[in-house]
Order: structure tokens, then sequence, then C-alpha cells
């Protein structure tokens, strides 16, 4: 393959406002949609505001939309475009801009504070944890988490209403909490802490209606609604009906 | 003065991976209000992209092994110049500090008896590595930001304020330590927030550094953006000094193709669930260099490197796993004799070895990584692979075991930016255990200091004159000359006048990596070193020019043009020491001296600035430099130690004379 200009629409801006701007730039063979916006920064706009660390999928730093589409940057190679089509780069939506393609995502910091620790078992002292790798394995599906943030961004439960966050927690924080409660030492009940019906009452679980648009943008590939939230709302249900649950055993059920 | 915010912490830590968090726990869970400082999110660090696992002689797999098997496998991956007493708490802690992270909620892969899984790595004589599949740094790093923010829900459950003893400043770069007006205690650090680009102080009597290294000087590195060398200058520009910067690890598997992607690394666990490599010959070349030193320790032939996996108690393990020096240089000849792969790399096969679901298994990141990067199916085929600048040895000289800096009261290190630990080579898994063993002890120590302060009175308090030159220093890209972006400046006429056209800082970066790569990378010669001094003092003066568009606001090209002073001054450490240092030891390999010699043994090399007090007023006659060297002989180690070798493999590293005391 040769090199070719491509036609980048990127969208240039801070929280008083901006809009897409054009830019024609070469690409590369085996070029991600990171390098090209490295490029821009080295040759046409160096104070282009974007996030980026690992370049290789395992920090979740780049995230934003590639044609409206949640992506990370340094995962979407510029070979899955055709050479004519124009790439619009805008930021997360579901978060506010500060320039550019970054956004404030402090709303995620804040709400992993709201999620309860792990809470170790009286009477065992480092090195005594046994754990067999089928029981860890769960947890450590949520575990390989980049927080990256996508599921966020692209769940219309925060999307649309912003109205929502002050009770919602978003799929990666309720994945957190399932994460520890399949967790098979956590001794959260112990210390008094219900974590089921905290993720109904005080994550929101009763807003996620399982429509696995969280799954399908992971770029772990994590089954999150399948694997996280459809069975903490199944372990929730002896505390709260939530017709949802009933819905989600449906849907699994066809699947398998 | 120049206004900028101010608060007052106890301690503050710059840098959020491994070693920084570690720290801050410490020093928290000692009492002292602790700041974290960090030019990322939260939880980004570079620790993420630490792969195959921490080493630690828990002995869950092997129960022959314990921390004097451990300690005898630094030394040897260090050929013998790290620092003993470093090599033996690091040895001694390290289960301690894994066993720790289980507590704090980490969730490691298990043995069939339900505790910590333990893997085979290079130059490790028993299967040592705790891990989760190919993504340890990641858990490492999530387990440490959840403990954090368990510290910050009991702080908020007591005052009602989160951040009451413990704040992480994400996305906000440190470019001074600042001591007070008689210029000898530190008093505490001056940054910018990259979101805003406003200015801060923040006043505290012990500064821990936990920034990592200095890859970013590097073409083809596996290092982010971030490793930039931020911690070993402002140490020099604090007046501490750094030990072994010649010693740069360059890790003999990163990925050669696509060009964008040249550099990332793959992963050691590749070869130590029994990856091999092989030329373009299919040949398992690293058979033929096995250098003397290691010969008695590794299998002679392939039936009995394949049998070690299976009976290690029997055999011999492969070549493959000889320490990352070893195998990074054979990789280099191979490519060199011409018999490289097509995108001039060598090949790492996994396919023919293991079964694909146990490949996607033992190594989804990997599976992942160069299915999406490079449509290459590692089930299917090899990989191409070849060295890429990984982790630099060098770093602040350090108290063992307080992990102070020497010379500058309340300064502390730990994690990369520290030196010693290592000697001229890092051992695979040894660098998350480094960072949890010394991250703590810095923590700790630094606690201790600034309780003692407090205790007694004497707060260091910041000294206006130099926060004022921070300011200006760290405002000068704006107001460099002309604005135009780059022209072609000769660096004679640079030199000659210092009020040239501002300078693009991305074409600045590129040409310093591309210096630092070509002439002082894996294999060095004493002529091209001299040229890189040269080129890098002409980068010097024209980087005093390196000017930015734009306003202070998330400003990417003014980061960079800061950074250029970290850079450019941790690259003449390493040339200037890797010039001086006349034989072949660990990540130090030259061409003309190609032996090691026993006598280097004995020297540390120790750059410091050459004129603290020059301040902004960098020189600008390119033959000076800015960095002075001085020989310092290396520490005898204990006897007790030296005991636990054979006097035959002694002989290959010490000097008669030590030998015989």
């Amino acid at each position: 393959m040769s090199a070719y200009e491509a036609h980048f629409r990127v969208w240039r801006g801070d929280v008083d406002g901006g809009g897409l701007r054009d830019f024609r730039v070469e690409v590369n063979e085996g070029e991600v949609v990171l390098d090209i916006v490295h490029r821009l920064q080295a040759t046409q706009a160096p104070d282009l505001a974007v996030r980026w660390n690992c370049k290789a999928g395992k920090c979740g730093s780049c995230s934003a939309e590639i044609n409206g589409q949640p992506r990370l940057l340094c995962m979407t190679r510029m070979s899955v475009f055709s050479r004519d089509e124009t790439i619009t780069l805008t930021p997360l939506r579901a978060f506010p801009v500060v320039r550019d393609l970054v956004t404030d995502v402090s709303f995620n910091y804040t709400k992993a504070r709201e999620v309860p620790s792990f809470v170790p078992p009286e009477g065992l002292g480092p090195g005594e944890y046994r754990m067999q790798q089928e029981d860890v394995g769960r947890s450590q599906e949520f575990r390989k988490c980049i927080e990256c943030f996508l599921c966020q961004d692209t769940c219309h439960v925060l999307r649309d209403f912003e109205q929502n966050k002050e009770a919602f927690a978003g799929p990666r924080f309720l994945m957190r909490v399932s994460e520890l409660d399949m967790h098979p030492l956590d001794a959260a009940g112990e210390a008094g802490i219900d974590r089921k019906r905290a993720a109904q009452d005080e994550h929101g679980l009763g807003y996620c209606n399982i429509t696995k648009c969280c799954t399908e943008v992971c770029p772990e590939g994590i089954k999150i609604t399948d694997n996280a939230l459809i069975p903490l709302k199944e372990r929730a249900v002896d505390r709260k009906y939530d017709p949802l649950v009933w819905l989600g055993n449906k849907i699994r059920r066809r699947e398998g | 003065m120049t206004q900028v915010e101010r608060q007052a912490w106890d301690v503050v830590v710059i840098g959020a991976g491994g070693a920084g968090l570690r720290a801050a726990i410490e020093a928290r869970e000692a009492g002292m209000r602790c700041a974290v400082i960090c030019k990322s999110l939260f939880g980004k660090a570079h620790t993420v992209m630490a792969e195959g696992g921490i080493a630690a002689s828990m002995g869950n797999v092997n129960e022959g092994d314990n921390w004097q098997v451990h300690f005898r496998d630094t030394m040897r991956g260090g050929k013998f110049l790290n620092h003993w007493r470093m090599a033996e708490l690091h040895a001694q802690e390290a289960p301690d500090r894994v066993w720790e992270l289980e507590t704090w909620g980490a969730l490691f892969d298990r043995t069939p008896d339900g505790r910590i899984s333990q893997r085979n790595f290079g130059g490790h004589e028993y299967p040592r590595l705790a891990h989760v599949g190919d993504r340890t740094g990641l858990e490492l790093i999530r387990t440490l930001q959840q403990k954090i923010v368990s510290l910050q829900q009991e702080d908020h459950a007591e005052t009602g304020d989160y951040e009451a003893r413990l704040k992480v400043f994400q996305e906000c770069t440190v470019t001074r330590i600042v001591k007070d007006a008689a210029g000898e205690k530190v008093a505490g650090v001056f940054g910018y927030e990259r979101e805003s680009g406003r200015f801060f102080a923040i006043e505290a009597p012990a500064v821990v550094l936990a920034t990592g290294g200095i890859g970013k000087s590097f073409k083809v590195t596996s290092n982010s953006w971030e490793y930039t060398g931020d911690g070993h200058a402002l140490a020099l520009l604090a007046g501490a000094p750094l030990i072994n910067m010649e010693f740069v690890q360059f890790h003999p598997t990163g990925m050669v193709w696509p060009p964008s992607v040249k550099g990332i690394l793959v992963t050691e666990s590749v070869r130590g669930d029994g990856g091999v490599l092989r030329n373009s010959e299919g040949k398992r070349f690293m058979f033929d260099y096995i250098p003397d030193v290691f010969k008695e320790k590794y299998a002679q032939s392939e039936d009995e490197g394949d049998r070690w996996y299976e009976d290690p108690d029997h055999n011999r393990r492969p070549p493959e796993l000889l320490p990352r020096d070893e195998v990074a240089r054979a990789i280099n000849s191979e490519v060199k004799a011409g018999r490289g792969s097509p995108h001039g790399g060598v090949f790492l096969d996994v396919s023919t070895r293991m079964p694909a679901e146990v490949i996607k298994r033992r190594l989804p990141s990997m599976h992942h990584q160069f299915k999406e990067l490079a449509d290459v199916d590692i089930t299917a085929e090899p990989m191409e692979v070849g060295p890429t600048c990984h982790y630099v040895m060098g770093g602040v000289d350090v108290d063992p075991d307080t992990a102070a800096a020497s010379g500058v009261p309340g300064l502390f290190a730990a994690g990369e930016v520290a030196g010693g630990m290592h000697g001229s080579n890092r051992l695979g898994g040894n660098s998350l255990s480094d960072l949890l063993v010394f991250g703590r002890r810095a923590g700790l120590h630094a606690a201790r200091y600034a309780q003692e302060a407090a205790a007694s009175g004497t707060r260091p308090v910041p000294d206006d004159a130099q926060l004022d030159l921070a300011a200006a220093e760290a405002l000068r890209p704006f107001s460099a000359e002309d604005g135009e972006l780059p022209s072609a400046v000769s660096a004679g006429s640079a030199a000659e006048q210092p009020a040239g056209p501002a300078e693009n800082p991305y074409t600045l970066h590129q040409e310093l990596q591309q210096t630092m790569n070509d002439l002082v990378g894996i294999i060095r010669r004493a002529g091209e070193m001299e040229d890189a001094l040269h080129r890098l003092a002409a980068l010097r003066v024209r980087a005093r020019r390196a000017g930015v568009e734009g306003h202070r606001q998330f400003n990417p090209g003014w980061h960079l043009a800061i950074d250029l002073r970290n850079m450019l001054l941790v690259s003449e450490c390493v040339a200037r020491a890797a010039l001086e240092r006349t034989e072949s030891r660990g990540g130090h390999t030259r061409d003309d001296c190609p032996e090691m010699d026993r006598e280097w043994r004995r020297v540390n090399l120790v750059c410091r600035l050459s004129d603290p007090s020059a301040g902004l007023a960098a020189p600008t006659d390119p033959g000076r430099g800015q960095i002075r060297l001085e020989r310092r002989e290396t520490p005898p180690i204990r006897p007790d130690l030296l005991n636990l070798f054979e006097k035959d493999e002694l002989v290959k590293y010490l000097t008669d004379e030590e030998l015989t005391q």
C-alpha cells in the first residue's frame, strides 16, 4: 500500500464552543487514527489537544468518537476506511468538552469513589488467601477494564439525559459492583454492606435496560451486559422486583 | 512574585505509577497528608503497560525458591553492578508486597491449590512471576488506585472530605523542585495544570520522585509520551546526582511492523511460556549466543530446552530465556548478518508450540495486539520482533534503605527513576516488585522526614525567587522569537546567533530521538557518541527557541517544549556516561570495547549538573555541556551475600583483589 492523502474533519474548540475543521493529511501503511492526529500536531496544528498514553490499547486514554462511533484512536486502523472517505473526529459526547478532543471525565472518578471498596476477610492474613481459578475468572474478566469510558459515553442513559448522571453510575461502575460482588473473598456482607441493594438503590441499576450498547463498544471485549449487569440484576431481584431481569433472561436464553 | 495557586501538604509524590501510588499509600497510612501529582489521568500511568508479572520468591510453584535465589538471579542479571543492599531488600520484601495486594482486592491467576500462580521468565531460576494473563501491570495499577480510593473513602467517612489527607492532582506537570532560600532543603514543587495551563506551587518538606523512565528520548521505544525523564532532570536540577545512566535496556522483543507500531512491547511471557526465536533460515539461533558466564546454566540443545518446560529439575532452561541484554544483542547480530525477517526483525513463534486456545488464554493481549495492529494471528503464524528501548537502569543515587536522594534533604526517589537496584541490566518481572518494595520505603521515609520537620518546627519555606524563575522558564516557549515554524538552522550559526527563528518542538524532539537511537543505541562506538554529544549541544541551543502557538489551555506543543529540557539533560547523561565506560556490560554494549572488564565493576559513573546555579542561563557554548561526570567506587558486597555464590562464578565478575579481601 502506498501513502495517500486523507480528508479529516476534526472538532476544534473549547467550553465556549467550536466547530469541525478540515485537514488534508498524509496516511501511510499500517497507521491508526492516532498516528494521523499526531501528524496533524507535528505539521499543521501543534496545539491540537488529545489524550493518549500507551498507543497499544492498554491504558484507555485516547477515547474519542470517530464518525460518531466511540472508539480508541490508537486501535482504529486507517485501513478500515476507504481512501476517499472523510473521517470525522469529535470528543466524547457524554462528557463536557475541555478542548478539542479532550473531555472532562471527572464524572467517572466521582462515581468510582461511591462504590465501597473490597473488604478483606477477617482472620486471613497476607499470603493466606486461597481461591480457585474458576472462581476468580469471573471477576478477572471485569478487571480487564482499561477505564476508557467508551461504555459510559455510549450508554444512552448518560449520553442523552444529563439529569441521569446524579443517580446512575453507568456500566463501568455497575460492573465494578458486580466484580466485587463476585470476588470469592469479599467480606462486604460481614461489614454490613449489601452490594446488590446498593447497585439498585445507590448506583441506579434499574436505569439500565440492557440494550448491550456498552458491550458493543468495549475495546477489551468484556461482556458487560451479559456477564456483569444482568447477573447483578438477577441477584438483586430477591430484594426488589425488576421487570428487566425477566427480559434479560429471555434474551440470554435466545442466545444460548 | 508571580501569582500562583499555593497549597501546603506534608508529602508530595510526583508520578502515579506503581511506585508513586505505593509511596502515597504508605505516607498516608503513616499519618501524613499526601498529594500525588501525575501528568496523565489517574490510573493511566505507564505501569499499565507491564505485561509479564511481578517477581517474588513466594515458592508457590517451585518450593526451592527463596529470597537468596532471587537475590542471586538479580545480581547475575545486572552483572554484579547492582547495589547489593537494594537487591537484598528487594528480594526479601517482594513476597510481602505481592501478598499485600491481595488484601487490597487484586486477583492474580491461581495455582491448582488456590495460591498465586507464578510463571517462568528470563534470568529467573524458578517460576517466580505472579501474573494476571499478560496484563499484570493493569492489575497492579488498578489495585493501587482502588486502595487509594478506599483510603479516601475512610477519610470521607471521618471528615466529610475525600481529599482531606490524600489527593491526586491529575494531568499536572511538575517543572521544578523548589528549595528553601538557603538552597539546601526541599521546600516544595512548582508545576502547571495541563488542562488550564495555570501554575501552582505546593509547599512540602518531602518530595518523592516516582516519574519512571526516559524512553521518549529514543525513536524506537516501548515507552509512552510521559517517559521524558522528568524525575531524572528534576533531581539533577535540584542538585542530586544520577548514577549508572549509561545502562539502558533494549527489550529484545518489540513489534517491528507496521512502522506506526514499531517498538510496542511484545511480552517476555511469550518466551517464558514456550515461544522460540528463529532467524530467516528457521534456526533457533539463541543456542549460538550463550555467553561464557552463563554456559553452565542454559540448555545446549533444543531437546534439552524443550524438556525443561515439563521437567525443570533435570534439564536446563532454553537460551531464549537469557537476560534481556543477551537476547537483544543476539537479535541485533542476526539481523546485521542478513538473517533477519522481511521487516528487519527475527521470528518469535508460539503458534507451533502451543494449541491456539492456550495461546489465547495465556497471552490474550498479545493475541489482540497483533491481530488488531498488524493483521497477524499469533496462534497460526510467527510474530516479527526486534529490540526496542524499554527501561533505564540508571537513575537518582539513593540510600538503599530509605530511598533518600544523595545530598538533597527531603528528596526521595523510587521505581525506574531511582538507580542502583538493577545494576547494568534489569530482569523481567523485577520492575513491578521494585516499584512496590521501594515505593513503600520511599513513602515511609518521606513521611518520617516530614513528621520530624513538623515536630521540630523547621518546615522549609519555598524561595520566592526560585518560584519566579520557574514561572519564567515555563512561559519561555510563548515568547520565542518570531513565531514562525521551523527553518533549518545549522548548529554553528545557532551558537553564534542565539536569537534565531522559533523552533518547532515536535521537530526538535524527532531529531533528538533519531540522534539517540542512531548514535547511543543498542550498540555503541566512541566516535558516534562524541558525534551525539555535539548534536545534543546544538539541539540544546535550538531548544531554547522552541516556540508554540495558541494559548496555555491543554496545549500539547507547549508541554513538549517544556519536556525537551528534561529529555536533553538525561540524553546528555546517557551519552557522556556511555562514552566514559570503556567496556561492555548489561545494557551498555560497546563495539569498540566488547569485553566485560572486572575493574569497571567497581566503578559507578555519577552525573551532576555542571553549574547548578545557572538556572535559566543554560550555556550557549555547545562544547561545554551541562553534565559533569565523576567516578565513584562501588560499595563492597557484604561477605554473607557473596557466600551465596560459588567462587567459580565470582571470579568472572570480581577482581582478584576483591576476592581475597
